[in-house]
């Protein structure tokens, strides 16, 4: 039987300040152009956590509100605040900066954060407020130092400075004198991914009403690398996540594939607990520190406030068939391959049009599509259009060569079949994922029949091959009840055979 | 007079619009020679 | 444009002459396509890279302009990018190329 979806939840960190600290376009502009406008001006632009928390795309996000509700917000969003908005969603919640470097230390297994003692006691009650941190996870949280102390190691001795409001009030050390791979640098950034992944996955269990116990294998997707000079990405981040998490049972690894990256690790869960290798996988990931800001020099020069000022998290739980959850049909597996090539259509064809072909469907039995639904208002501005509906463009343009439609349907296919993208630009996070936990619920609702969630990855990035690459999969409502009513006789059989001699046997030992 | 015959081409492709390997693809039908090709991304 | 590709365009430019060097960039909005026409043109106007400040005035094209198209093998552009071309939004994509290559270019 398919595996499925038990759930899923979706996490933000508004963190402005690691914006203007650890954002690569930020600190690389720090580098070649110290005195720029841009800097100076960016603080200016930083938006504040009520801002954050009443922006449309972030409550669609945590699941306060469906990405069809956001399709009739006006264009553009940033300036059109969501009445009732929360902190907390039914899928996640976004956490204040101050909490967040709370919860970051809680991840810190080898004292590299230290934290000024007056922070840590002005924050500490409203961190350990917050439903899902428990109280092992509060205990984790030192009783800080000095903030003196705090000064001399991001003078001296290369620490990363945390700041909240503008002021000091912690770092991150180095946690190895000379080996770069445990610098500062990617210490922070791995323990910032560590502490997005950590709260995804305790949503995760909460939303699904699963036991931690119950989960026995952890898949992290993001796209960072932890390890040290001998042996770079040795990972393991996702065990690392789950100790914290309090997932006792679990073991697990981590995948990785630029922004497809998520959607490789869904379709290795399905198939793990298809197999019955593990009953219960959960697929996480954290957010990307170099990535805040990276549009942000656009938003500055056309006025708009810096949007790209979260981590995000996500994780989903597959499990074993319930005979209710929505199914991952691994029949209908896309596959950008080796020998796909780069052209968009044919990138597009592997991944959409392929796998439907092989089990003789089509594009139009597809209810709704999930590509990488970044939020157009941080890519437009930038020059990067609109992702979500330039894909359904190819898509809809795919399904007229094909003869599916004509080309009049064009037009009406993206918000048919589309959604409007929602999801901060933290590259794996946009990628398919963001739609799942509503795709359930949709599907479940009996709005829609399935989705087909596509990941796509710029692998060229990491310059190891000029390839793309992409994978894609589709859910679908749970079939289970078919499943069961396929009993063969001769199982019946079989079972009825093994009663009656369990029966004899009693009958022998009385 | 051809703009791509014999020149000398550096492509920057787009991850979101047209990849660098695709543009390339074209180009060396018009004669030109690639003599770098890469693919940008903003997101 | 990123730092490591303005690097590169310098350097072409500089080992085979601006005039030999034609640049075809597969942006995907107009602006994003005009930005990069006025990195390899009248320098990069972010200020950030190799090209700051260094009139290169290249020749310089997005894919999809006509002029360029006319030039490729119609098969292998209707195969590489045909699709593509239907989702872009070619007539500003050409704007933005023409007004740039009008204003920069050195060796048209």
């Amino acid at each position: 039987m398919n595996s499925v979806i038990k759930g899923a939840s979706y996490v933000l960190a508004h963190t402005p300040e690691m914006v203007i600290n650890n954002g690569t376009t930020q600190t690389t502009e720090r580098v070649v152009n110290p005195d720029s406008e841009y800097l100076k001006e960016l603080r200016g632009h930083l938006r504040s956590y009520e801002d954050c928390v009443n922006y449309w795309p972030n409550q669609v996000y945590i699941g306060n509100a469906h990405p069809d509700e956001l399709a009739k917000v006006e264009f553009p969003y940033y300036d059109k605040p969501k009445a009732d908005s929360e902190r907390y969603g039914k899928y996640g919640e976004i956490m204040p900066e101050a909490e967040f470097i709370l919860l970051a230390q809680a991840c810190d297994m080898f004292e590299v954060i230290e934290l000024d003692k007056e922070f840590v006691a002005a924050h500490k009650d409203a961190f350990a407020a917050d439903p899902v941190i428990t109280e092992d996870i509060v205990a984790k949280v030192v009783e800080g130092v000095e903030l003196s102390e705090v000064e001399h190691f991001v003078n001296d001795e290369h620490a990363e400075g945390l700041y909240f409001e503008g002021k000091l009030v912690g770092c991150v050390k180095r946690a190895h004198d000379i080996d770069s791979n445990l610098s500062a640098h990617v210490m922070h950034e791995n323990i910032m991914s560590k502490a997005s992944s950590v709260l995804a996955l305790l949503y995760a269990v909460r939303n699904t009403g699963i036991d931690k116990e119950d989960v026995e294998y952890v898949i992290d997707c993001a796209e960072e690398a932890c390890g040290d000079m001998n042996q770079r990405g040795g990972g393991n981040f996702a065990k690392a996540a789950a100790e914290v998490a309090g997932l006792m049972k679990a073991t697990g690894s981590d995948s990785r594939g630029f922004c497809a990256g998520p959607a490789h690790a869904l379709i290795e869960a399905a198939a793990l607990v298809k197999s019955g290798a593990y009953k219960c996988v959960a697929v996480t990931a954290g957010g990307c520190t170099a990535k805040l800001g990276m549009n942000g020099k656009d938003h500055v020069k056309k006025g708009l406030p810096i949007l790209e000022d979260c981590l995000a998290g996500f994780c989903v739980i597959i499990a074993e068939n319930d005979g209710v959850s929505p199914e991952i049909n691994l029949d209908i597996l896309g596959r950008h391959t080796v020998g796909t090539g780069s052209a968009p259509q044919n990138v597009i064809g592997s991944l959409v049009a392929d796998p439907l072909e092989r089990v003789d469907m089509k594009i139009t039995d597809i209810d709704k599509f999930s590509p990488e639904m970044q939020n157009p208002d941080i890519t437009k501005p930038a020059g990067a259009g609109d992702v979500p509906l330039a894909n359904y463009k190819m898509i809809a343009a795919l399904a007229v060569k094909r003869g599916e439609i004509d080309k009049a349907a064009m037009k009406t296919f993206p918000e048919e079949h589309g959604l409007t993208g929602w999801a901060p630009t933290q590259g794996h996070i946009p990628s398919g994922v963001p739609y799942i936990g509503f795709a359930r619920e949709d599907i479940l609702e009996g709005k829609i029949r399935n989705a087909m969630i596509i990941g796509k990855g710029s692998l060229f990035l990491g310059r190891m091959t000029n390839l793309f690459d992409g994978v894609s999969f589709v859910i679908q409502a749970n079939t289970g009840a078919e499943d069961n009513s396929g009993v063969s006789e001769e199982e019946v059989k079989g079972l009825i055979a093994k009663a009656m001699k369990d029966f004899a046997a009693s009958m022998m030992a009385e | 007079m051809a703009i791509l015959k014999d020149k000398k081409v550096v492509i920057i492709g787009d991850r979101d619009g047209v990849p660098g390997p695709a543009i390339e693809e074209c180009v060396k039908t018009a004669g030109g020679d690639v003599i770098f090709s890469s693919t940008e991304c903003f997101v | 444009m990123d730092l490591e590709n303005q690097k590169r365009v310098k350097e072409f430019a500089e080992q085979y002459g601006a005039e030999n060097v034609v640049v075809v960039v597969g942006a995907a909005e107009g602006e994003a396509a005009g930005l990069a026409a006025e990195t390899v043109t009248a320098g990069d106007p972010t200020f950030a890279g190799p090209l700051t400040g260094v009139q290169l005035g290249l020749t310089t094209y997005h894919v999809c302009e006509p002029e360029l198209k006319k030039e490729f093998d119609e098969a292998v552009y209707d195969e590489q990018v045909g699709m593509m071309e239907m989702v872009l939004d070619v007539d500003d994509i050409v704007d933005e190329m023409s007004s740039i290559r009008d204003e920069y270019c050195k060796y048209l």
